[in-house]
């Protein structure tokens, strides 16, 4: 019997969204959809998370910061990457300051698209990661970690950053 | 031996009904809060998912003092419900929160080192009245045998009702509640993460956690022994005003919002000397 699939704590990071997709992740946890039901939490503590929601898309600013939070997770976690922006950079994708989705800076598991993603495909989000979550732990206990840190390692810094560096 | 069989039905009793009582508290919230609430066994079911979590510990040590922690926590109740002395239980008590601080203090990061600084505030603030609880005992049984408190022909808390109240006052912070939550609190998000526990994750987390739930059953035996005396119905008495001391410190978690540092440490030693000393002064007059 595990129990990883009955307590998903999560973390939200807000990348360089409009606020819209913040919104609705926070409105998952009003008592409206109430996603306490599920055992979810806020927690807004890498360490203790197992879901890493990351709104928005991935800029030069938030690129380590991003990194950072996910490489402070403990294993197993899982990546949600809400909002078309979260994606693939949706309506901000040419800017001049975006890397793209988030899947840039950091293995994304699960994407949630919309603009606005609404509530309830939020919370299947998370709930299609608590599969993965499932997964991992089996990985993890098993003994496969290298597979495991294999699958979850931080991709190469994106060269568009180095490049940008210099600009204010 | 009733004595032992009863510490050995805390070690073993003390987590579930904790583990449940936090489940209901939970649950009590969520209904104030016009929500369904997470299931009743959700605090064991975090509890356990931590333990198969990856252990992650920023140093060596740190464990170390979390098991302390846990260990004094399991040890001063022990003390308690093996009937041994009250000021024993007191002060092994507070060796279990000095364990945690220590272990919080352990690490650099600057959320679990405030966390630290305001627990210790906090121990300050609670502290001068769990002693004049144990000198109120004294003085109205004539010792801090636990066994003969429990078996007094006094009932606690008609001697000692502003005593009572200091506890109920102070259980506010030992239960982490809102408005004294200042250092760790149960709701997920505040301004210090999770404070004292921001750095503690994987089976530490869960240790903390579970020493939690050890810590809140016995300072509800505290509540328990202002209403037990010689008669054979009084443990009832006992329970249902824990149950009642619960449920309000419930309602005050959610009506209140959580406040300054100055105002913990003011307020809760205002009621000590208000409510705890001019009741101890009656108590020695009526010597
Ligand atoms: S997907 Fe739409 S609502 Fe969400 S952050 Fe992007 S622009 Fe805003």
């Amino acid at each position: 019997m595990s129990y990883m699939k009955k307590s998903p704590w999560i973390i939200h990071y807000d990348g360089s969204s409009c606020n819209g997709c913040d919104i609705e992740t926070l409105a998952c946890l009003t008592p409206l959809y109430d996603a306490e039901r599920f055992g979810v939490i806020n927690t807004g503590n890498p360490k203790h998370a197992d879901i890493f929601l990351v709104t928005g898309a991935v800029n030069a600013q938030n690129l380590p910061v991003v990194r950072q939070i996910y490489s402070q997770m403990p294993e197993p976690k899982a990546v949600v990457a809400i909002g078309i922006c979260a994606c693939s950079g949706g309506v901000f994708r040419e800017c001049y300051n975006i890397m793209g989705g988030v899947d840039k800076a950091i293995p994304v598991d699960v994407y949630v698209p919309g603009c606005a993603a609404r509530p309830e495909a939020i919370i299947d989000g998370i709930v299609q990661a608590l599969d993965i979550l499932e997964k991992k732990r089996e990985a993890l206990r098993s003994g496969k970690v290298e597979e495991l840190e294999s699958k979850d390692s931080l991709p190469p810094m994106p060269e568009k950053t180095k490049r940008k560096e210099a600009t204010p | 031996m009733s004595n032992i069989l009863s510490g050995i039905a805390y070690i073993l009793f003390a987590p579930l009904v904790g583990g449940l009582l936090a489940g209901i508290d939970r649950k009590i919230t969520a209904h104030m809060q016009r929500r369904k609430g997470p299931p009743l066994l959700q605090s064991f079911y975090d509890v356990f998912k931590l333990c198969s979590k990856q252990g992650i510990s920023v140093n060596r040590v740190q464990d170390f003092y979390v098991g302390g922690f846990l260990l004094f926590v399991i040890i001063s109740g022990i003390f308690f419900f093996t009937h041994g002395d009250i000021l024993l239980v007191v002060f092994t008590l507070t060796l279990a929160s000095v364990c945690l601080i220590v272990a919080a203090y352990s690490s650099n990061s600057p959320y679990s080192q405030l966390g630290a600084e305001r627990e210790l505030l906090q121990t300050m603030s609670y502290e001068p009245m769990l002693l004049m609880m144990s000198i109120g005992f004294y003085l109205t049984f004539g010792t801090f045998n636990l066994a003969d408190i429990v078996s007094g022909p006094q009932i606690g808390i008609l001697y000692m009702p502003g005593l009572f109240f200091g506890l109920c006052y102070i259980l506010i912070i030992k239960f982490r509640k809102s408005p004294f939550d200042l250092s760790m609190s149960h709701e997920a998000h505040q301004e210090l993460i999770k404070g004292i526990a921001t750095e503690f994750s994987g089976r530490t987390l869960a240790m903390v956690e579970v020493a939690h739930w050890y810590e809140n059953i016995f300072l509800l035996g505290f509540v328990y022994l202002y209403f037990v005396w010689s008669a054979p119905y009084s443990p009832l008495i006992g329970i249902a005003a824990c149950a009642v001391v619960f449920v309000l410190e419930i309602l005050i978690d959610n009506c209140c919002s959580r406040v300054k540092w100055q105002r913990v440490l003011t307020s809760s030693w205002l009621v000590s000397l208000v409510a705890g000393f001019v009741n101890l002064l009656v108590l020695m007059s009526l010597r």
